[in-house]
């Protein structure tokens, strides 16, 4: 009993570690990433006894200076829902990370240790439930501040998550149908097998078209450009107009988090998760014939590192697309949505069912 | 023969767009190519930079402003300074001109007798508001002694009150021509 709750603390913790640690340094590869793709040289003074460290410090300010801000609350606005907004937003956006897997079992003496926070046989649903559920967070962030600019930020919001929540379900109907299974462990150990003998038998080799569509419908739900109309911090305001200080800035984690999520999402259904091709539970098996014999943990580092290397991939990637791409105008994102990817993931789903029994037939 | 030019009664909408283009996917692989492309050029430089190489390329068009400078152009108008005669003091024979045409009335100007008869007067004090200047340069243009120039090169002589803005005799004496020419080239300040 009391070693199942430590050994559960301990995979909350290192989930929520490394959870926030690349939530914080995405704030600074955002800054930095953008000057490098501009040719610029990013945010770099901010030192602590004269070392700036290429301005990792940076993060650190941030947060000093958003703890210490005034903490503003409009007249006229509910202050109860004005102040549980924020934590709305960033609580489902914390937990919809849980059950996303970092690793496959590690046997601690004679115990095995499933390197998941909770193994869920619905756990692609829990994901998407706890995605969805963070949008009310951004609503009730713009109905409580009393501003009717906030309040067409909500609902902007709202209807574009919805929108393209749809897309994201339909997107991964085929992912599902291919692997017969949600339970996200399942789906990463299904991923772990060859396709043609050489190939990993990665999602993205199954289903290349329901790949594009999830990540450009999980793009959309984190809420960046060029998909960020509910925000549009500078031009057309967003939810949380009436919002300062460290709440505030729990609205921009909340991006981020959600950022590393759709990694992470998108690593384990589409990229094989934590599974290094060719690498099994007692080595690496090389195409030729042949076995490099590991130990089971180190097999496990491997693992797990090889998860972490694929999420600050995809966190890279989504950061490219955020600063090369402009905003789209909200008729054109609704139609995108509407009239382009939802039928092209109907289309995939038919396909794929179709192909599946010509297979199995 | 005129040539009878058809001008198009509708605008044309939409035309142009292939097919593949209004998939947007190959359109957007090749905006993600070129920022990925700047992204790792300049990752390399950077990491080349840190490794103490190729440092005569720079990695980024920013200038690191107080530690480096851009250079200007030689006839930029920058801070005033005043000119000495070869014994030290002021070239000013305080004749008003600069006072007078000056647009923004922010020169003032005290004049005294001076001990030398050909000389006849010098400034007793000489003062600039830089809080009012505008920098036109007719007071250098319009200075029959050559005692008041422009060409410093100083461009951060902001302060905290106004009155810190009023240069007086002695700084404007005093004031070290920085010289920064050379338009695009950047130099490092100590």
């Amino acid at each position: 009993m009391m070693e199942g709750l430590a050994v559960a603390a301990g995979k909350v913790a290192f989930s929520l570690f490394v959870l926030l640690n690349f939530v914080m340094l995405l704030t600074w590869a955002e800054r930095k990433q953008s000057a490098l793709m501009q040719d610029r040289i990013g945010a770099n003074r901010a030192s602590i006894f004269g070392f700036t460290w290429l301005g990792l410090f940076h993060p650190l300010a941030d947060a000093l200076k958003m703890v210490s801000k005034e903490d503003f609350v409009p007249a006229g606005a509910n202050r109860g829902l004005h102040a549980v907004a924020p934590f709305v937003a960033l609580f489902f956006a914390l937990i919809s990370f849980a059950a996303i897997p970092f690793g496959d079992q590690l046997w601690i003496g004679r115990h095995p240790v499933n390197l998941q926070v909770i193994d869920l046989n619905i756990g692609l649903l829990y994901v998407f439930a706890a995605m969805s559920m963070g949008v009310y967070g951004f609503v009730l962030a713009g109905w409580a501040s009393n501003n009717n600019f906030s309040l067409l930020g909500g609902l902007r919001a709202a209807s574009q998550m919805i929108s393209y929540e749809i897309t994201i379900g339909a997107a991964v109907i085929g992912l599902v149908m291919v692997f017969g299974t949600i339970n996200l462990q399942t789906i990463v150990h299904r991923q772990g097998e060859l396709l043609l003998g050489f190939l990993p038998a990665w999602g993205v080799f199954y289903q290349p078209l329901g790949f594009l569509l999830f990540v450009t419908a999980a793009m959309a739900e984190t809420k960046r450009a060029p998909f960020d109309l509910p925000e549009g911090e500078s031009e057309i305001i967003g939810y949380f107009l009436e919002y300062s200080g460290i709440k505030f800035g729990m609205f921009l984690m909340t991006d981020f988090v959600e950022t590393v999520v759709v990694a992470g999402l998108v690593a384990t259904l589409f990229f094989g998760g934590w599974q290094f091709p060719y690498l099994y539970r007692d080595g690496f098996h090389l195409p030729g014939g042949g076995i490099l014999v590991l130990s089971q943990q180190v097999v496990c580092v491997i693992q797990v590192l090889t998860f972490l290397s694929k999420l600050a991939f995809f966190c890279w990637l989504s950061l490219l697309v955020r600063w090369t791409f402009p905003r789209f105008r909200y008729d054109q994102l609704i139609r995108l949505g509407w009239q382009m990817m939802l039928p092209l993931s109907i289309l995939n789903v038919v396909v794929t069912g179709g192909v599946l029994l010509l297979l199995h037939r | 023969m005129e040539e009878i030019v058809k001008v198009p009664k509708q605008a044309e909408k939409g035309s142009g767009l292939t097919f593949w283009q209004r998939t947007y996917v190959p359109e957007i692989v090749r905006g993600l190519k070129l920022t990925a492309a700047h992204f790792f050029g300049n990752l390399a430089v950077h990491i080349f930079h840190l490794l103490g190489l190729w440092t005569e390329h720079r990695g980024a068009a920013t200038v690191q402003y107080p530690e480096e400078m851009r250079g200007y152009s030689s006839r930029l108008r920058s801070l005033h300074r005043l000119t000495k005669r070869a014994d030290g003091s002021p070239r000013c024979v305080a004749c008003m001109m600069c006072e007078t045409i000056c647009p923004a009335s922010c020169i003032y100007i005290v004049a005294a007798e001076h001990p030398d008869p050909n000389i006849e007067k010098y400034p007793e004090s000489f003062d600039i508001d830089l809080g009012k200047c505008v920098f036109c340069g007719f007071c250098v243009e319009v200075c029959p002694e050559d005692a008041i120039r422009m060409d410093t090169h100083i461009l951060d002589f902001a302060a905290y009150s106004r009155e810190e803005m009023i240069w007086d005799i002695h700084r404007l004496l005093n004031n070290e021509p920085r010289r920064a020419e050379g338009i695009g080239q950047i130099r490092k300040m100590k």
